[in-house]
């Protein structure tokens, strides 16, 4: 008789090939996409920035045309919040999420694929607008009257607000799925309090992307609107209003640097307690906190139109509350360091690159409560002093988390170790790397440098700055790489990992590395907030059914669970491997270009297929729960 | 573990001492070296939070070295003893002493912010800049108009009214007064003070397209009776050229010149280029990118886009005796 | 990593009571319908908040350039009809649970016509007399009012699409007491539809005249 094992793997398991790799909905494999997708446009960005910094080495330099100049930072931008960072963390929540939850999949699979691919479109269509040299031009926040037609004729600002209208159907698409997986899917007893901090981190980034994204997509639906059909929002003749774009972008825009850095918290609070040995002081601040940030961060958006001459009484409460987001991040701030304090502290690569987040995130943290004084930030706002503080948050908050995370989880995803002598010096390289490409700058703010300039003069003081800061970006660009290639070398020669490197205490390291298809034999009964660490029999295998395990090994199921004690409620029929998902994102793709180049014939060509791939997707096989 | 402790400390000794050393730079156009009352609050108030920020910093960093002097490896059993102090030490140093510093980093910038906001005296004088892609063209209330260079008598306050022609600029001396934005169809404004005479760099700060690197000015402030006479002459109709100069100007009608510049007491009277009847008068061309010399004006004239790549000005192919005629009529336009 | 047959043969096999149909809040697929809404809800408050900004931006004539203020005739009726097009479809939905595919047909049917019906008066009645009076590009107020009201029939057709596949489904026989998630969702995105029509009616129709 088959073990239960094989027939989980009979059920779960998908054949290899092309064809599984275009219909997988896997939340494994499509987190892995995601990761591979979303650190390729990394290194876009990165390139982007090291032509920007070489440019900007010396005053006077030409290297790039101001156009080119204008593109790339424009690009660097997008990319680096739309097309590396939130898909990066989605990536990673993607895989880990259901695992540390105990769950086989994410609540809704197929829409889940349609999520990457849909990514993977709206990447490579505002891309694609290189090929023609007509990148968006205008700054990631791209301001009207300058991203009119009038101004910007080319179809540059259409590739970035249809690429982002775009891109914003696969982030709410991924936010619904973090939402409802971490409500209905948790394992048995895994009430609120015993939620992993890092799955409190992606469900508050994914509840603010459901109320912040559609201000962004609404902007963007109206520019589109005024470009391509002489609709009137935001040109001033016939009662327009270019402050309306700002109001609507950084509605969004504000909440989505919290997107960005809450579940890259989430990562920070998962590998503290492993690697300071001790469960995390504070999980009540620090969820409180995280929920505190989705909320508070809606309510300061004003602050980055201080200079625009708003009333002064909006712009105090604005002040305010910008002064107050301070507040639950440093409550983490110091929960985390408590953790640290009152544990045994591992220096391991993850460790490190914890510790280098906290270093650089707080400075971060501090030079924006300084941003929320108004009359500072309405002398240093536009100037390099922002830019400074802003790759502080963004890349301290963000980018050093997911560094950790790598060395953290790749050897469950892959099975193997990343080798930690080249860890270290990767560390190290992007530590003073990024110190040294980015403080310089806020003293060329300090000195009166405006961000965005494609050349500068000689003798004003700002010479010595943009020098060590283009010094800096190499370096840091060297110690990326170092991780790069140590991931790549660790695929094949690491050492075997096994289930459990680190001696973890969430659900992820009770099964093996790489995770079967199944995730677990058994779905766990969970009895403690640190599972692996209380309940020995976790680590011997699926939980035997008398502990409270569900092998589930009937059918293509996962367990539905009430949402605030987790108690098990039915037994859910999950998707299979399905090519709609992909289809669809085809036939969107074709509608957008036709949309772009204003082809009626292709956009309709498009609509068509679009229709045609809902209904196959939806078209009953008496598989999953179709009701 | 070594190479961090070292690291920090020499951050810790670095730090402050970078900012203060790089900070005093000579020529820079620095908010560190306010030269007028607006400028010199925000200055105080930057060391404050800079300050507060500094101590902060270094109790997270003694904090993290703390955390490290007790280490152990990934083998060791979990530290099961939960401290006593550990949330109530969340709770005290995350929100209760955050919200006290916090709070008085808030009022305190209230403060400093009705002050640069509001002058305590009226203002005698009040001008007009318009940010245009991407020079800035300045009005006088005597009828002067100019570009680029702003005249303001010293010590005293003058308002500016500031609007934009097309796009969002935004206009910032730093060594003066924080920025304010310029935004079609809306008028902001805020006031200049100059404590000593001097020439005070200006750029635009919000980005607005090709040539927003290259949108700079120059407040002059010069005492009283200089800014008088300037702006008196300012005012006034060009002078009448002479010699080669009177030919210079009928080039300039014939040409493309005249469709866009205007130089009051003739037929040229567009307002789509700066105003050129003072040019000579003026120390920069081309948005404060170029001395005003001779050389610097013909190559303006006739290779307008190698100077300032996607500027609107088209090139003039003019002979060279037209073109010395024009650059003679030009420089007496004082 | 497996665990032999035998090891699990004497216990009975957990979680194999569980039900393997759910609806409302039990499933998953509506609480994805709950979130969709809820960005959906954002997407129209912004909308309406762009309506406000914009006419109080505007100066005291509103709609200006000498636009009529909008009548309230034609939109009344139209919001009686698709108002009322809410009562056919909760009965479809309440209908169905009771194992009932009659009730489920007819509502359905009934909610689809009054939509339709809705549909026809916006694109076809309204929308051709207004373009005679301004269009979208006129200025702010045109591309506010035909922004607003495509956006909501738009969704209203998304509504009617998904009103034909359940009833496709429905003559099919896919759906008794236990299975009718379909129908529910549906249902919860049309009273969504509904919702919103009530304060596009007050935007656009009712407040000119306040």
């Amino acid at each position: 008789m088959a073990t239960v094992a094989e027939r989980l793997e009979e059920i779960w398991g998908e054949k290899p090939g092309l064809a599984t790799w275009l219909m997988t909905v896997d939340h494994k494999k499509i987190g892995i996409k995601y990761l591979y997708t979303g650190f390729i446009f990394f290194v876009l960005g990165g390139i982007e920035s090291l032509l920007m910094r070489t440019q900007l080495m010396k005053a006077n330099m030409e290297i790039l045309q101001p156009e080119t100049y204008n593109q790339l930072f424009s690009m660097h931008g997008v990319t680096m919040m739309f097309l590396f960072a939130t898909p990066v963390l989605s990536g990673f929540g993607n895989y880990f999420v259901p695992l540390m939850i105990g769950a086989r999949d994410m609540a809704f699979p197929r829409l889940n694929a349609f999520g990457y691919w849909v990514f993977l479109a709206a990447g490579i269509f505002m891309y694609s607008a290189f090929l023609i040299g007509q990148a968006p031009n205008d700054g990631w926040f791209n301001y009207v009257p300058l991203a009119n037609k009038e101004f910007t004729p080319g179809l540059n600002i259409d590739f970035y607000a249809l690429g982002l209208i775009f891109m914003g159907v696969s982030t709410t698409g991924g936010a619904i799925n973090f939402i409802v997986t971490s409500f209905k899917m948790r394992a048995p007893g895994m009430t609120l309090n015993r939620i992993p901090i890092f799955v409190w981190g992606e469900l508050a980034f994914a509840i603010q992307v459901i109320f912040a994204l559609p201000l962004l997509t609404l902007a963007s639906v109206l520019l589109v609107l005024e470009r391509k059909f002489d609709f009137v929002f935001y040109n001033t003749e016939g009662g327009g209003d270019p402050l309306l774009w700002q109001h609507l972008f950084w509605i969004f825009g504000h909440p989505e640097v919290y997107i960005v850095v809450l579940p890259a918290f989430g990562l920070v609070s998962a590998i503290i307690p492993t690697f300071a040995r001790r469960r995390m002081i504070g999980y009540t601040y620090i969820v409180l906190a995280e929920l505190a940030v989705a909320i508070i961060g809606f309510g300061v958006w004003v602050h980055h139109m201080f200079s625009t001459g708003v009333p002064q009484m909006s712009m105090s409460f604005i002040s305010a509350a910008s002064f107050m987001v301070a507040i639950p991040s440093g409550v983490q701030v110091f929960a985390w360091l408590a953790t640290l304090v009152s544990g045994r502290p591992v220096l391991r690569t993850p460790m490190l690159f914890v510790l280098g987040f906290i270093f650089t995130f707080v400075i971060g943290g501090l030079t924006g409560a300084m941003l929320s004084a108004i009359p500072f930030d309405q002398a240093t706002t536009d100037s390099n002093f922002v830019v400074a503080h802003l790759h502080y948050v963004l890349f301290g908050g963000a980018v050093f988390p997911m560094f950790a995370g790598l060395y953290f989880w790749l050897p469950k995803m892959t099975g193997r170790l990343l080798d930690e002598r080249q860890g270290k010096l990767s560390f190290w390289l992007i530590f003073i790397g990024f110190n040294l490409n980015m403080f310089p700058l806020h003293i060329a703010g300090l000195l009166g440098q405006p961000r965005r300039l494609y050349t500068y003069e000689e003798g004003l003081g700002w010479d010595i700055h943009n020098f060590l800061s283009t010094i800096g970006a190499f370096m840091l660009a060297v110690g990326i790489l170092l991780t790069f290639i140590n991931w790549a070398r660790s695929m094949s020669r690491g050492e075997p990992a096994g289930n459990d490197p680190w001696n973890g205490e969430t659900l992820e390291w009770a099964t093996t590395s790489p995770p079967p298809s199944y995730n677990f034999g058994a779905i766990p009964t969970v009895r403690s907030r640190e599972p692996v660490w209380d309940q020995p029999e976790l680590r011997e295998g699926p939980q035997p059914p008398e502990d409270g395990g569900y092998p589930l090994a009937e059918g293509h199921v996962t367990l539905a669970t009430t949402m605030l004690d987790a108690r098990p409620e039915a037994a859910v029929h999950m998707a299979h491997e399905s090519i709609w998902p992909f289809m669809l994102t085809v036939s969107l793709t074709v509608l957008f270009y036709g949309f772009l180049i204003e082809a009626v014939p292709l956009a309709a060509l498009g609509l068509a297929a679009s229709f045609a791939s809902v209904l196959g997707w939806f078209w009953p096989r008496g598989e999953t729960q179709e009701t | 573990m070594r190479g961090l402790r070292q690291e920090s400390r020499h951050v810790l000794r670095v730090l402050p001492l970078a900012f203060l050393t790089a900070c005093a730079v000579e020529d820079a156009p620095s908010i560190l070296e306010p030269a007028g009352p607006a400028a010199a609050r925000v200055e105080g108030l930057w060391w404050f939070l800079f300050w507060i920020s500094v101590v902060v910093f270094l109790v997270v960093l003694a904090l993290m070295m703390m955390a490290l002097r007790r280490r152990g490896r990934i083998e060791d059993p979990i530290v099961e003893d939960e401290p006593r102090w550990g949330e109530p030490f969340v709770a005290l140093s995350g929100v209760v002493i955050p919200w006290i510093i916090l709070t008085i980093a808030f009022v305190i910038s209230l403060g400093v912010m009705r002050q640069i906001a509001t002058a305590e005296e009226a203002a005698d004088l009040t001008i007009e800049v318009k940010g245009r892609m991407w020079w800035w063209e300045v009005r006088y209330p005597n009828g002067a108009v100019t570009s680029t260079e702003i005249h303001i008598p010293v010590g005293e306050r003058v308002d500016v009214r500031l609007t934009s022609a097309d796009v969002i600029h935004s206009f910032w001396v730093p060594e003066l007064q924080v920025k304010i934005d310029q935004i079609p169809g809306r008028e902001n404004s805020l006031w200049l003070q100059a404590d000593k005479p001097g020439r005070y760099r200006g750029q635009c700060a919000e980005f607005c397209g090709l040539q927003h690197a290259n949108m700079i000015f120059t407040v002059i402030a010069e005492p009283r009776e200089d800014f008088e006479a300037w702006v008196a002459n300012e005012a006034q109709r060009a002078r009448e050229p002479t010699g080669t100069g009177l030919r210079g100007r009928d080039v300039f009608m014939d040409n493309s010149c005249v469709g866009c510049h205007a130089i009051r007491g003739t037929d040229a009277a567009a307002e789509l280029g700066p105003d050129l009847t003072h040019l000579a008068s003026r120390s920069t061309l081309g948005s404060a990118i170029l001395p005003n010399t001779r050389e610097n004006l013909s190559r303006l004239i006739t290779e307008p886009q190698r100077v300032k790549p996607g500027v609107t000005m088209p090139p003039t192919s003019l002979s060279r005796q037209d073109l010395n005629a024009l650059l003679d009529y030009l420089g007496q336009l004082e | 990593m497996s665990v032999d047959e035998e090891v699990l043969a004497p216990v009975q096999e957990p979680g194999a009571d569980l039900p393997h149909h759910t609806s409302g809040p039990q499933s998953f697929a509506w609480w994805g319908m709950v979130l969709l809404i809820a960005t959906e809800a954002t997407l129209f408050a912004g909308l309406l908040a762009t309506y406000f900004y914009l006419r109080f931006k505007s100066g005291p004539a509103w709609p200006p350039d000498h636009i009529e203020k909008p009548t309230l005739e034609l939109p009344l009726i139209m919001s009686a009809i698709l108002l009322s097009s809410s009562i056919p479809v909760h009965m479809a939905d309440a209908g169905i649970k009771k194992g009932n595919v009659r009730r489920l047909k007819w509502g359905l049917a009934a909610g689809f016509l009054l939509g339709a019906i809705f549909l026809y008066m916006t694109w076809g009645v309204e929308w051709p007399e207004k373009l005679h009076e301004f269009t979208p590009s006129t200025n702010s107020y045109g591309s506010l009012f035909y922004t607003i009201t495509g956006f909501h029939s738009l969704h209203v057709l998304v509504g009617l699409i998904m009103s034909a596949w359940s009833q496709v489904r429905a003559w099919r026989g896919a759906f008794d007491a236990e299975r009718h998630l379909t129908v529910q969702l549906f249902g919860m995105y049309w009273h969504f539809v509904d919702v919103i029509w009530v304060f596009v009616l007050a935007t656009l129709y009712i407040s000119p005249h306040l």
